[in-house]
């Protein structure tokens, strides 16, 4: 074992993958020489050669669009967009093509590509470096949607999204790529060194993709929640007693639907949290699928706590993160109903 | 005065006479055959002239008809000819079966035969096409089994692709044929990483990029253009410039403003602009581009300036927005017509033998054709398990796609 950044650990499944295995490649803006603008590939182009980390120009599509062309090839290319905020303009790539080359082909090509963004706010990031566009990506067939959130899980998602055999969008939320972040932004930051999901194994070894985490276990009420998010539940449970069971999602799309009607179930209560706007986020489906599953066993309305529908703004970065307050508000407001 | 800006517009509507005087082509055996490593910068004549072999009377003259040497040999144009004719046997059978209403869309090749036919005898098994629908010749002059290709066309049992896709999506990789998407330009930059991953994992095959005229002006032609440049890896970047994309004439997509040849040139990529009715040229030049990317020489583009005979596809009427007998009028004939002639004046072929080969290669497309369609037609439908909607989604299927097949009862 041995402390680890999510950084670092995003780094070393890398490491770990381009050792393991000849036909991985790293490609993305910045990625090379200089080690990515959030230092997850540092030092992998000098350890493995420019033939297996290197550069792209400033073009999304292409980047997707070649991990593309390189995948169907039988290579497993993991390919970095700088900020999910950029990944518009290869969204053709990988809706209309990544996504479906499979199916369309009849299994004749496919495409084990994984595409890293680094996604979330807190950051002060503006419009264009805080977004959350996962429910972009779980709404088509043909792509797996992970989202990590800790340096432990982000290891072992990692590795298994490389070596799975379809296009996997690998959303790490950069809020917490130093540290846990519980959304009280006044607060002194602590790093991952100190934290118990900091503890990373040097080696290979795989998080299964599609299961859902038990983060905290709890009998009054479900939070469902990924990434960041899952920090500011813990933070809110706290500060309201609620107890609450935190299920960390980890996989999006294929979603661990069984883990999250057995905790519903039991709890009979359930609040969905996500930094994303809300008018059809992820939460909506979230909300769909608990409420035709559970309906017997819900005794309140399944509530929802997302960034508001409104682009990420810059100043007011407070007051659109959807912080402990207004969660804890949501679970106190869900077990009083 | 007030500032004002261009609208571009074909040089001939419906009623209008057809007018091609934009281009001036030069005589066959113009232009020599340049070294295999020649700069970008060099080839910049090439990307504004015209590769030719045959002249008007059926004769092959120049550099290039010397550098096909015995690769453009008697029998090796003579199959190129009956390729040619299977594919516009099929193009006609296509057009009336989807007319009948046994299928529900079609696109014909009509005038662009040469380009896919000759260039697919240059390629080596392990390489791989990355066309558009209308590259069907590639598929055509590669052997693929005419029962697949009309089993797509009539979503039955013989469908590759189990009536996953729209008729003419082909997909077929043990013939070089990549997948095809409805989506324009996409491919063209996944040709360049399949190309750079054949260089990577060590092999020799090449990739070979299509797109239309149109189509260029899609943001992934200049991506698949910029990484070309910057990576060179072995890829041949084709530009089929057929006039037309779909009503737009190729003055939208900025093809009056320069060559697309001419792009290339400016993206640091050496360039050619080809004849490309003429089956010998199309020969020479696919010679010289496969030879210059296996040598690592890096990519090449090839502009190939052709016609499109027929309308975009089955559900289009050509005649609303071009003259009627434009096709008639283009200077640069019928790639059929042409290499006929030249084979009749080799003494290698007749008129009648002509139309007797036509009538073989008829029968023999009819043939297959009647067997597919006993399989099934859209007017006759094959049932097709509703179950394959589920299945090649993901390489396993997941839970809630296991239940949606239970939801439909399949």
């Amino acid at each position: 074992m041995a402390k680890m950044t999510m950084i670092e650990a995003v780094r070393s499944a890398m490491d770990i993958m381009l050792e393991k295995d000849p036909k991985v490649i790293i490609m993305g803006e910045d990625v090379g020489y200089f080690g990515g603008v959030f230092r997850c590939t540092a030092g992998l182009q000098e350890k493995y050669g420019i033939e297996r980390v290197f550069d792209t120009p400033i073009n999304e599509s292409a980047i997707v669009g070649m991990g593309v062309g390189m995948a169907t090839q039988g290579m497993r290319p993991c390919v970095e967009v700088q900020f999910a905020d950029y990944m518009f303009p290869a969204y053709d790539q990988i809706t209309q093509e990544a996504a479906r080359i499979r199916h369309r082909s009849a299994g004749q090509f496919s495409c084990p590509m994984t595409i890293r963004m680094p996604t979330g706010g807190g950051i002060f990031g503006g419009q264009t470096h805080s977004q959350s566009p996962e429910a972009l990506f779980t709404h088509v067939a043909g792509l797996k949607v992970v989202q990590p959130s800790s340096p432990v899980d982000a290891k072992g998602l990692l590795i298994a999204s490389i070596e799975d055999p379809d296009p996997v969008i690998f959303l790490e939320p950069k809020r917490i790529y130093n540290g846990p972040f519980d959304g009280h932004h006044d607060a002194k930051s602590v790093g991952w060194a100190t934290h118990p999901l900091g503890e990373v194994p040097e080696g290979y070894y795989k998080t299964e993709l599609g299961k859902a985490n038990v983060f905290r276990e709890g009998e009054a009420v479900t939070i469902l929640a990924y990434g960041t998010m899952v920090y500011v539940a813990e933070a809110a449970v706290k500060e309201t007693g609620i107890d609450a069971e935190i299920i960390d999602l980890r996989t999006l799309l294929p979603l661990d639907l069984e883990t999250i009607v057995e905790s519903v179930k039991k709890t009979r209560k359930c609040v969905v949290i996500h930094e994303g706007t809300r008018t059809s986020g992820f939460g909506a489906e979230l909300i769909a699928e608990v409420q035709e599953a559970c309906f017997y066993h819900l005794e309140t309305p399944i509530v929802r706590v997302t960034g508001w529908d409104a682009p990420y703004p810059h100043a007011q970065e407070w007051d659109y993160f959807p912080g402990p307050k207004r969660v804890g508000r949501a679970l106190v407001e869900t077990v009083e109903a | 005065m007030p500032i004002k800006i261009n609208f571009p517009t074909p040089s001939a509507r419906p009623g209008e006479t057809p007018d091609f005087s934009r281009y001036d082509f030069p005589e066959p055996g113009a232009l020599p055959v340049p070294p295999l490593d020649i700069t970008a910068e060099d080839t910049l004549e090439y990307a504004n002239s015209l590769i030719r072999v045959l002249d008007d009377d059926g004769n092959a003259v120049g550099p290039w008809a010397d550098y096909l040497g015995e690769e453009g040999n008697d029998d090796v144009l003579l199959e190129g000819l009956r390729d040619m004719l299977k594919m516009r046997a099929i193009d006609a059978r296509m057009l009336n079966a989807q007319r009948q209403g046994k299928t529900t869309f079609y696109l014909q090749c009509t005038g662009e035969e040469a380009i896919g036919c000759a260039f697919q005898r240059q390629l080596n098994k392990g390489d791989m096409n990355f066309p558009t629908y209308r590259q069907q010749s590639l598929l055509v002059a590669g052997g693929y089994p005419l029962k697949d290709l009309f089993g797509q066309y009539y979503q039955n049992e013989n469908d590759p692709l189990g009536g996953r896709q729209l008729p003419t999506l082909h997909s077929a990789k043990d013939y070089g044929f990549f997948t095809i998407s409805g989506n324009l330009g996409t491919q063209y930059v996944q040709a360049v990483g399949w190309a750079m991953a054949a260089a990577l994992t060590g092999t020799d095959n090449i990739a070979a990029a299509w797109i239309g005229d149109g189509a260029t002006a899609a943001s992934d032609y200049h991506s698949a253009m910029v990484t070309a440049a910057v990576y060179k890896p072995p890829v041949i970047l084709n530009v089929v410039n057929n006039q037309w994309a779909i009503s737009s004439f190729n003055g939208i997509a900025g093809g009056t403003a320069a060559t697309f040849a001419n792009r290339g040139v400016g993206y640091g990529i050496p360039s050619i602009r080809v004849d490309g009715n003429d089956f010998l040229a199309v020969l020479a030049a696919t010679k010289w581009a496969t030879e210059r990317t296996r040598n690592s020489h890096g990519p090449v583009v090839i502009e190939w300036v052709t016609y499109r005979v027929a309308a975009h596809s089955t559900s289009d009427d050509a005649s609303a927005y071009r003259p009627k007998d434009e096709a008639d009028a283009w200077p640069l004939g019928d790639p059929v017509e042409r290499l006929k002639q030249y084979l009749i004046q080799r003494g290698k072929w007749s008129e009648d033998r002509h139309k007797q080969g036509e009538a073989e290669i008829m029968d023999e497309v009819i043939a297959v054709q009647k067997e597919s369609e006993a399989l099934g037609t859209f007017i006759n439908p094959q049932y097709l398990s509703p179950s394959a909607i589920f299945e090649g989604v993901y390489e396993e299927m997941p839970e809630h796609l296991k239940r949606q097949r239970q939801e439909m009862g399949a």
